[in-house]
């Protein structure tokens, strides 16, 4: 059987997080109720006009800037033909041939492989109205309500080059780049809320072969798991194709989550023809170097910058730290929880084990996450101080998660703190060691195991609250 | 002949309008005459001559990232054609 | 003298010194609108109710002593593209035959501050796209001067409404002649300004780069008093200059001396009417009499304008009609089945023949393989057409020209398309340049007023006001009025 390589370029489109839209000043906040962030303009009124925000311009610098883009001087818009009742005007202004960014790259890892994405090209454009069906789904709805809330809300989209080739990578690519955007405030990357969009453009060809296969478009891909397992669906669907001796056409796709399929969108006519041309109700945007490097100078850190500082001055390991950076939420909490505590890996080991898997079962984010980074923190000192043992902290940690408390005052409300008075120890071990004669026997025969069986039963004497290194080595020195 | 009968049908569909077959002879004459009569640009050597998208040389006419009112919704659907659910209808958007 | 025969300057006065009201004006303007509209069918739309209101308002204040401005109570027709608040703006479309706009275009918003009074919506071709007004839906418009013949267009009604006295100053909208061209049919005066002199907003647009608002008036002051009102920068509109905008009353001075005045030797060739260039001629004569220098220059790509403007006009109107769709606004099919043959039906029935007609052709050059062939191909001609005109004004002052190469011709003379566009040649260039035009009376043919053209130079509106003030004083065609409906032979 042939093997082939899977080639794989993403579009994404991010809503930027301006006050107002692109090219009218109605507000761009998200609203629920139709028609109500509108004006003549996003209405498409006859004889309204566009004039550009100047924050849609400065954003898309910043984002290009993040992405190690070269920012254009010139830039022009141009409008994009086509008939949709979300569209309000039937042509989208956006970028054709002069887009504000060019050049840029991601790096990547992946199973601890690095690697670097193109960035092709980000251009500016403005969003469309959405269309709220009568029956449960488009085709099944008599009819439509067409909303322009979100006619008009600045666009950016970042298109990458040819050069992932795995749906991991593409997933590396996509949580990299939402990382960016978030840390650069760009936009708010609510991936189910539609304000960041990825579409996937999937070939494949022969391993060795220099010509890429034909390339479908895959749409609707609101989360990365969507992301991965379309890629990986449709990468399956090609080579079947490809195997039954079926030839591949170059079309676009739509994501049917729910079935894990990718389904064929119904052809429009033939190819689409867009009739670019340029919007003479717009004049051109010259970006001078002081506007780039006054920009350039406001960037914020960005998340390898963070990593690198989270593992050089924290002393993270690489995998921890790419982690805790991979939401600028996330890497937040962690520099506000190492403000107070004494130890950084503690903190990561929380965040990454209990606190994470909290967040997936509750399926919310940190920011909703109510232990704040200073009880944490104080959780974790617990434990380094020897006031808690891991097993105790676990169970602290279950009641913060339950009442707004610092832990140290959960530990002493629930009398949970270790026991290290050498004489209440020493208490129990003789204790111990008078009921248990045939164990103390076997350790002084020379079975090691019979001390942990003891440990055992002082750990159950005390509800395990003795400190564990006090209560071994005590029990050592009792016993020689 | 620059254009076809079926050329402007297909202009037509692109255009979301429909030419009646009994115009289509017509139109179609009448879009011969305009395209051969655009010949004569093509007497004009335009070798590196720039296109004029802009008439005035004016750029960056920016404007301040303050969101303002909009009109009120009754404004917005006041010349709806149907309207459902605050919206403006459609028919059925998939035939 | 009829109150209708006089001008906003004259009006002014007379409102002034107390001798009439606004009201009593307005009234007048409306009787001789009842007395000739069936004739004429200049308006679309009447708004007598506001406009009584708003002369009220004018009379109470001048009652009361305060200032107002020369346009203060002075009624005049607004162009059916222009966007008016709550009053129906149609662009004689069927499509827009119900529409009322919930914003007032920024010329609108100016001539309210000004305190003018709007008598109405004048008729004009369907989306601006004609020069006879015969496009329109609701009837073509009669020139006052011969009711047999068109008014020109696409602001055909605003200039016979000036020429019938059914107003005493209009506004039209000019993207390759549409104001100056039924100014010179009606033997008014017609201005464009320089491209972003004046805001598009609120004007629905055609070609965006064309377009143009500008005043139609009986003489060059009335012109000038209502530019200085419309003209500014204004923050809704991206291609608005911000420059100061002088006080053109000021241009009106008496004096050409030492003025060069250039003739483009393409526009007195072949195609033009000999007895349209004879009278012409005698205005050039008539310049050179008052001091005058005339030269004579070339503006040689003039032959590529009419194409070059029939791809560039067509492309940009396709996408600006686009919104058209029934969705939102405007005629719907109620009968389609699916969106798309909704949108479909209702543009199909919406549109007349002309707009789908340049709609086509203005999706054909923009469509994937033909647009380098045309659509690049004419904007870079557009540049050699600007480029004739910056060579020219380095010998003149002001070009001088007919304003169209004939006099009103019959309704209905059953011309072919290109024919009729063919005959745009003398205008079209001016808006391919974004300069000021100006077009004045300066003669008759059969009793069918002739109109010149004066183009000046990026923003040099004064000049050209100057020059067609010394000639209007110095000849008196403006004082010539329509007989209506009668041959008026000279």
């Amino acid at each position: 059987m042939t093997k082939y390589t899977t080639v794989i370029g993403l579009e994404v489109h991010a809503e930027l997080k301006t006050e107002s839209k692109a090219f009218c000043t109605c507000s761009a906040e998200f609203t629920n109720v139709p028609n109500t962030h509108v004006c003549p303009g996003c209405l498409g009124l006859p004889g309204t006009l566009p004039v550009l925000n100047k924050q849609v311009v400065e954003f898309a610098i910043r984002a290009g800037l993040a992405v190690n883009c070269e920012i254009q001087k010139y830039n022009k818009f141009d409008r994009k033909s086509y008939f949709y009742p979300d569209l309000c005007t039937n042509y989208q202004i956006s970028q054709l041939d002069k887009p504000i960014c060019l050049a840029g790259h991601i790096d990547i890892n992946v199973d601890g492989e690095e690697k670097r994405i193109g960035v092709t090209r980000i251009h500016m454009e403005q969003d469309a109205g959405k269309l709220v069906h009568s029956g449960a789904t488009i085709s099944t709805s008599d009819f439509s309500a067409v909303d322009y809330n979100r006619a008009g809300v600045a666009l950016i989209e970042i298109v990458s080059e040819p050069d992932m080739r795995s749906a991991e990578e593409a997933r590396a690519y996509m949580e990299n780049l939402k990382a960016i955007l978030e840390y650069t405030d760009v936009c708010d990357c609510k991936m189910q809320e539609g304000s960041l969009r990825c579409d996937a453009n999937v070939s494949i060809m022969p391993e060795g072969a220099t010509e890429f296969g034909t390339r479908v478009e895959i749409k609707n891909l609101n989360s990365f798991r969507a992301l991965v397992r379309a890629i990986e669906y449709e990468v399956e669907r090609q080579k079947e194709v490809l195997a039954e001796g079926g030839r591949l056409i170059q079309e676009t796709r739509t994501w049917d989550d729910a079935n894990g399929v990718t389904l064929s969108m119904r052809n429009k006519e033939t190819a689409e023809d867009y009739r670019y041309f340029p919007d003479a109700d717009l004049v051109p945007v010259i970006i001078d170097d002081a506007w780039i490097e006054r920009v350039r100078a406001e960037l914020p850190e960005l998340p390898a910058q963070r990593q690198a500082r989270l593992m050089e001055q924290h002393g993270l390991p690489k995998y921890d730290a790419s982690i805790i950076v991979s939401t600028k939420a996330m890497a937040e909490y962690f520099d506000e929880a190492v403000k107070t505590a004494k130890d950084a890996k503690g903190v990561s080991n929380w965040l990454l084990g209990d606190v994470s898997a909290y967040l997936n079962n509750e399926g919310i984010t940190i920011s909703e996450f109510k232990v704040t980074p200073a009880h944490l923190a104080e959780l974790v000192n617990l434990t380094k101080d020897g006031v808690l043992s891991s097993k105790l902290a676990k169970k602290v940690f279950t009641e913060m998660l339950k009442e707004d408390k610092a832990p140290g005052a959960l530990v002493k409300e629930l009398g949970l703190e270790q026991v290290s008075d050498e004489g209440a120890i020493m208490k129990l071990v003789e204790e111990t060691i008078a009921e248990n004669p045939q164990s103390v026997a076997d350790f002084k025969a020379g079975k090691d195991r019979a001390i942990g069986f003891l440990v055992g039963q002082i750990m159950k004497k005390s509800k395990g609250k003795a400190n564990p290194g006090m209560v071994q080595k005590m029990l050592k020195e009792k016993m020689q | 002949m620059k254009v076809t009968a079926q050329d402007v049908k297909y202009i037509a569909q692109l255009s979301r309008l429909i030419v009646p077959e009994a115009d289509l002879e017509k139109s179609t004459e009448e879009f011969n005459q305009i395209l051969n009569y655009a010949d004569i640009l093509q007497k004009i050597d335009t070798t590196g001559i720039e296109p004029t998208p802009y008439v005035l040389p004016i750029s960056n006419a920016l404007r301040k990232d303050v969101a303002k009112e909009g009109v009120t919704h009754e404004e917005a659907l006041l010349n709806a054609p149907e309207v459902y659910n605050d919206g403006f209808k459609v028919p059925r958007v998939i035939e | 003298m009829k109150l209708y025969e006089l001008t906003a300057h004259e009006l002014h006065d007379k409102l002034m010194g107390r001798e009439i009201s606004s009201v009593e004006l307005t009234n007048a303007l409306y009787e001789r609108i009842d007395e000739v509209e069936d004739k004429v069918n200049a308006y679309v739309t009447l708004d007598k109710e506001n406009a009584l209101a708003q002369a009220a308002k004018v009379d109470a204040k001048i009652a009361k002593g305060e200032s107002i401005s020369v346009l203060a109570g002075i009624p005049g027709g607004i162009k059916d593209n222009i966007s008016t608040k709550g009053l129906r703006t149609t662009c004689s479309s069927k499509m827009l035959g119900n529409f009322i706009p919930i914003y007032d275009a920024h010329v609108i918003e100016r001539l309210r501050a000004d305190e003018t009074i709007f008598l109405g919506k004048t008729n004009m071709d369907e989306f601006a796209m004609g020069s006879t007004t015969e496009s329109s839906y609701f009837g073509v418009t009669r020139n006052p001067w011969n009711l047999e013949r068109v008014p020109g267009g696409s602001s055909g009604g605003s200039a016979a409404a000036i020429a019938a006295g059914e107003a005493i100053w209009t506004l039209g909208s000019d993207t390759g002649g549409s104001i100056r061209q039924p100014a010179s049919f009606n033997g008014c005066v017609g201005i464009k300004p320089t491209y972003g002199r004046v805001s598009r907003y609120g004007c629905v647009a055609f070609a965006s780069s064309l377009d143009q608002i500008g005043p139609i008036t009986k003489d060059v002051t009335d012109a000038a008093i209502v530019l200085n009102s419309i003209c500014g920068k204004d923050e809704q509109d991206s291609t608005s200059l911000n420059v100061e905008v002088p006080d053109f009353t000021k241009a009106l001075v008496q004096n050409v001396k030492g003025l060069r005045i250039g003739l483009p030797k393409e526009y007195f060739g072949e195609g033009i009417d000999p007895r349209v260039k004879s009278e012409v001629e005698k205005a050039v004569k008539k310049y050179e009499e008052l001091g005058a220098a005339i030269v004579e220059v070339s503006l040689p790509h003039t032959e590529y304008a009419v194409i070059t403007y029939y791809i560039i006009a067509p492309a940009e109107a396709s996408a600006n009609l686009a919104r058209y769709d029934g969705v939102r606004y405007g005629y719907r099919n109620l009968e389609a089945k699916s969106a798309a043959e909704m949108v479909t039906l209702s543009r199909t029935e919406g549109f007349g023949a002309e707009v789908r007609r340049r709609i086509m052709l203005g999706t054909y050059v923009l469509s994937s393989g033909y647009y380098d062939a045309y659509y690049n191909k004419a904007m870079k001609v557009r540049t050699l057409i600007r480029r004739d005109f910056e060579e020219a004004f380095q010998k003149c002052d002001l070009l001088l020209t007919p304003t169209s190469p004939v006099v009103a011709y019959p309704i209905d003379g059953k011309m072919d398309p290109l024919s009729i566009y063919m005959l745009d040649v003398t205008t079209i260039p001016v808006n391919m340049a974004g300069l000021p035009g100006i077009s004045i009376p300066c003669g008759f043919v059969d009793g069918l007023p002739v109109g010149m053209q004066l183009i000046g130079k990026v923003l040099d509106e004064a000049t050209i006001l100057r020059a067609a003030y010394t000639f209007e004083q110095a000849t008196g065609y403006h004082k010539v009025f329509a007989p209506l409906g009668g041959k008026h032979n000279d």
